[in-house]
């Protein structure tokens, strides 16, 4: 619990770190172009046109635009964020600068006032209740945002809902939701407070304001001082699970400085050397497309994770068809057929349906359509391209062996998601993995699970038989691979400083 | 002393000012006077630069106005606005202070001129930490006016400047205004559609109208030596009012009849027929006595006046 609230509070300070340093910039940019768009009216047009363009890009799509530009971590996101922030400052500069009655911009002409007199005594201090709100806009709005920007490693209260998320963990959504929320109050009211003061005390804080935000700014920069050499990057899902982040400090006693980062832009980044250790798939084709090389897991903390449909009791019962053909796919795909299957996907961009339908058609497994109207059969898959391959497949099997139709539910994210999906009816069935079912599903215990893990027959064995008699679900015939975590890095790296195994890197970051 | 050459302005291909020049003399107080639209305003503009214009000079105190510093021009020259253009966000004090404080006096100089001004113009020295927007119409273009005249400039530009009051207001406020020193010796171009405003405030009428000067003079040239129907007809609405107002007892004195008398208390003959019949209104007296410059003194009643009047008016058309 306590390691929590350290981890909340971190967060929260990189929270706001990142919605002021984006906010500093942005005004340090939106004023003078506010007051530039002021003074030539025929730029206003375009200046505040493109800022408008630049807003209406949704969020995550703009963060995946930085990435290969300014690589991953707080950098993209402060860019992201303030360009989020420039259109409030620059329209409510404008605006509030133009509104100003005319009477008064000529008596202060009149009296010999230059541009920047003007500017400083007159214009900037009149318009400043409107330049006020819309800074105050544009925090709220930073501090929504920088909830996403833990989606590339820029850490923030993101951390905690995305990780909530993919563990459905409502508590951990919560733990990050509500801080976020509170902060949005918090600093809107804060710059209510700073509108309704009147001029003179207004003076004084502005010449405090750029010093605050600097030092608020620090915060973002202070967790960041770690010692360590290498960085690791592991998915939210992988920081909350028994045989993931936890595994790895409790049997190896592994200290690495770790960012979170998401599945999409991971492997990216250790191929850009932004990251140096990940936590990937063993069959992932991006494995091969970035030259990433496993290490070695010599303490077994990872059980085997051996690809086998599971499927509720009644489902099988209702859809008598059904089990005969899910099991057509039953030991057809070995490790290295499953990998290339995923370069497929994830490198050569060809579609899940169209690499699912080759391989189908490859082992002569593919038939035309059956009449499709004697029920509907609901697949569910997780949120990576393996599964969304495997539920291709899945589909087109049941359309052409039987009269079934098929309505897919795909991108479930998470195994908790997923499998509770199952439970509930919603879906019918799902790729799943036996090590998942252990250690996620069924929450083994830990002598349970080291003594079932050291054998993939053990773990299969057992997972079924506590499905069947937990839930009512039942595990098919394996298809044949092992999808297991693994610990990845750059194959060059790995031979540079001689680690092969995730003892060999424990012991490198214990000796440097 | 300011003079235009051949000035011109057009706005959106329409002549806002065409080919307009005049003189005003040192320390004379020009009234620019017509109707919306007849230039006036862009007129007086062109003085202290807020308009540039299309060609024709401006010379103020010697030099184009075009080869002056702006900035430098305008804090020699008083502006008052109609609108006053008061900063709301200044306190009436700063608001006046605002020109010295570009013109960098000191602390005390400047408050020492202030309460000065304020005296003058009969402002309550409270409201000098009051900010404009607690102060009343003519409170605001009395401080206007301070504003304006803090620094003493020799130039004074006015621009409708009571034309924003009340009538009672703005007849306190000519007066006082006539009354200050000020008033006598700075050169003021001033703008109005008034015409009694005009009458009463100028030493000479520019009358203008879609963008020319129609005629330039005195009051009483303008009156009585119209040199078109433009300005014989501009007016005639309120002829008779402006003849008495213009007309003095010192311009009657020939046509008044009756005896020297003796020494007496008596008014100037200075005073204008108006004046005059407000006075035998207010005072109820029968008649009143009048010191002419030359030394001569005169008995007036309501006849005598009437009679005189006739007889100067007549005397005016057989010319």
């Amino acid at each position: 619990m306590h390691a929590e609230s350290d981890k909340l509070l971190t967060q929260t300070f990189q929270h706001i770190g990142l919605t002021f340093i984006s906010l500093l910039f942005a005004i340090a940019i939106g004023l003078p172009a506010g007051i530039l768009i002021a003074r030539k009216r025929k730029l206003s047009g375009i200046v505040l046109g493109i800022a408008g363009i630049l807003q209406t890009i949704p969020s995550i799509a703009l963060l995946g635009f930085m990435i290969p530009v300014l690589g991953i971590g707080a950098k993209p996101a402060i860019v992201a964020l303030l360009i989020y922030a420039l259109l409030p400052i620059i329209r409510n500069t404008y605006t509030g600068i133009i509104g100003i009655d005319k009477n008064i911009i000529e008596a202060a002409k009149a009296m010999g006032m230059s541009k920047t007199q003007l500017l400083f005594k007159v214009e900037l201090p009149l318009a400043m209740p409107v330049i006020l709100a819309g800074i105050r806009t544009a925090t709220v709005i930073n501090v929504g945002v920088a909830t996403l920007a833990s989606y590339i490693a820029a850490g923030g209260l993101g951390e905690f809902i995305f990780g909530g998320i993919s563990l459905n963990n409502t508590n951990m959504i919560l733990a990050g939701a509500i801080p976020a929320a509170l902060l949005a109050i918090f600093l809107d009211f804060l710059i209510s407070v700073l509108q309704n003061m009147n001029f003179k005390k207004l003076k004084k804080v502005i010449y405090a304001f750029p010093a605050l935000l600097l030092v608020l700014a620090g915060f973002y920069l202070l967790p960041s001082a770690y010692g360590s050499e290498l960085t690791a990057g592991f998915t939210p899902e992988f920081m909350g699970r028994k045989d993931g982040d936890l595994g790895l400090k409790s049997a190896y006693g592994l200290k690495i400085h770790t960012i979170v980062i998401s599945d999409a832009v991971m492997y990216k980044a250790a191929f850009e050397n932004e990251i140096d250790v990940i936590s990937g798939y063993s069959t992932d084709g991006r494995l091969k497309a970035f030259d990433l090389k496993i290490l070695d897991d010599d303490k077994k903390i990872f059980p085997p994770y051996y690809a086998a449909p599971i499927v509720r009791q009644s489902a099988l019962i209702k859809y008598p068809d059904l089990e005969k053909v899910l099991n057509l796919l039953a030991g057809k795909i070995t490790d290295s057929i499953m990998t290339d299957l995923n370069y497929r996907t994830d490198y050569l961009h060809q579609t899940p349906e169209r690499v699912a339908k080759d391989f189908l058609a490859k082992n002569d497994l593919l038939k035309a359509p059956g009449k499709g109207n004697k029920g509907i059969i609901k697949i569910g898959s997780k949120i990576f391209g393996e599964q969304y391959i495997l539920a291709e497949m899945y589909k087109m099997l049941i359309k052409g062996y039987t009269d079934y139709d098929v309505a897919t539910k795909t991108g479930l994210g998470g195994t908790k998601i997923c499998f509770d999906a199952l439970v509930n009816n919603e879906i019918d069935l799902y790729p799943e993995y036996t090590g998942t079912g252990l250690l996620v599903i069924l929450q083994a215990d830990a002598k349970t699970s080291t003594a079932v893990a050291q054998d993939k027959v053990r773990t299969y064995n057992y997972v079924q038989q506590e499905f069947f008699k937990k839930y009512k679900i039942k595990w098919l015939k394996p298809i044949g691979f092992n999808n297991a975590y693994a610990l990845m890095m750059r194959r060059k790296q790995s031979k540079e400083i001689n680690v092969n195994s995730i003892s060999d890197l424990k012991n490198y970051l214990d000796k440097n | 002393m300011i003079e235009f050459k051949n000035v011109s302005k057009k706005y959106s291909g329409k002549a806002a000012v065409e080919n307009v020049s005049f003189l005003v003399k040192e320390k004379e107080n020009l009234v620019l006077l017509g109707t919306s639209g007849c230039g006036k305003t862009t007129t007086l503009k062109m003085i202290n630069r807020l308009v540039s214009p299309d060609s024709g000079e401006i010379i103020v105190d010697g030099k184009d106005v075009k080869d002056q510093n702006p900035e430098l021009l305008r804090r020699r020259i008083g502006y008052v606005m109609q609108n006053t253009g008061l900063f709301p966000h200044y306190t009436v004090r700063q608001n006046i202070a605002l020109v010295p404080e570009l013109l960098k006096w000191s602390k005390s100089k400047t408050e020492e001129r202030t309460e000065e001004l304020i005296t003058k113009l009969h402002l309550n020295k409270d409201c000098l930490n009051m900010y404009p927007n607690e102060l009343s119409g003519g409170q605001q273009q009395r401080v206007g006016l301070a504003r304006a005249l803090i620094s003493d400039p020799a130039f004074l530009l006015m621009d409708e400047p009571f034309g924003a009051l009340d009538n009672v207001t703005r007849a306190e406020i000519q007066k006082e205004f006539k009354a200050l020193d000020e008033f006598k010796r700075k050169t003021i171009v001033m703008v109005t559609h008034d015409v009694q405003e005009a009458f009463e405030l100028a030493d000479r009428i520019a009358l203008m109208d879609k963008g020319k000067i129609i005629q330039i003079g005195t009051p009483k040239e303008l009156l009585y030596k119209p040199t078109n129907a433009f300005s014989k007809g501009f007016f005639d609405g309120q002829r008779l009012a402006l003849e008495f107002k213009v007309s003095r007892i010192s311009d009657l004195w020939e046509f008044i009849s009756g005896d020297e008398i003796a020494d007496d208390d008596s008014f100037t003959a200075e005073l204008s027929v108006w004046q005059v019949m407000e006075t035998l209104r207010l005072t109820n007296k029968a008649a009143l006595k009048f010191l002419h410059k030359n030394g001569e003194r005169k008995s007036v009643d309501f006849n005598i006046l009437t009679q005189a009047f006739n007889a100067y008016q007549n005397s005016h058309r057989n010319e």
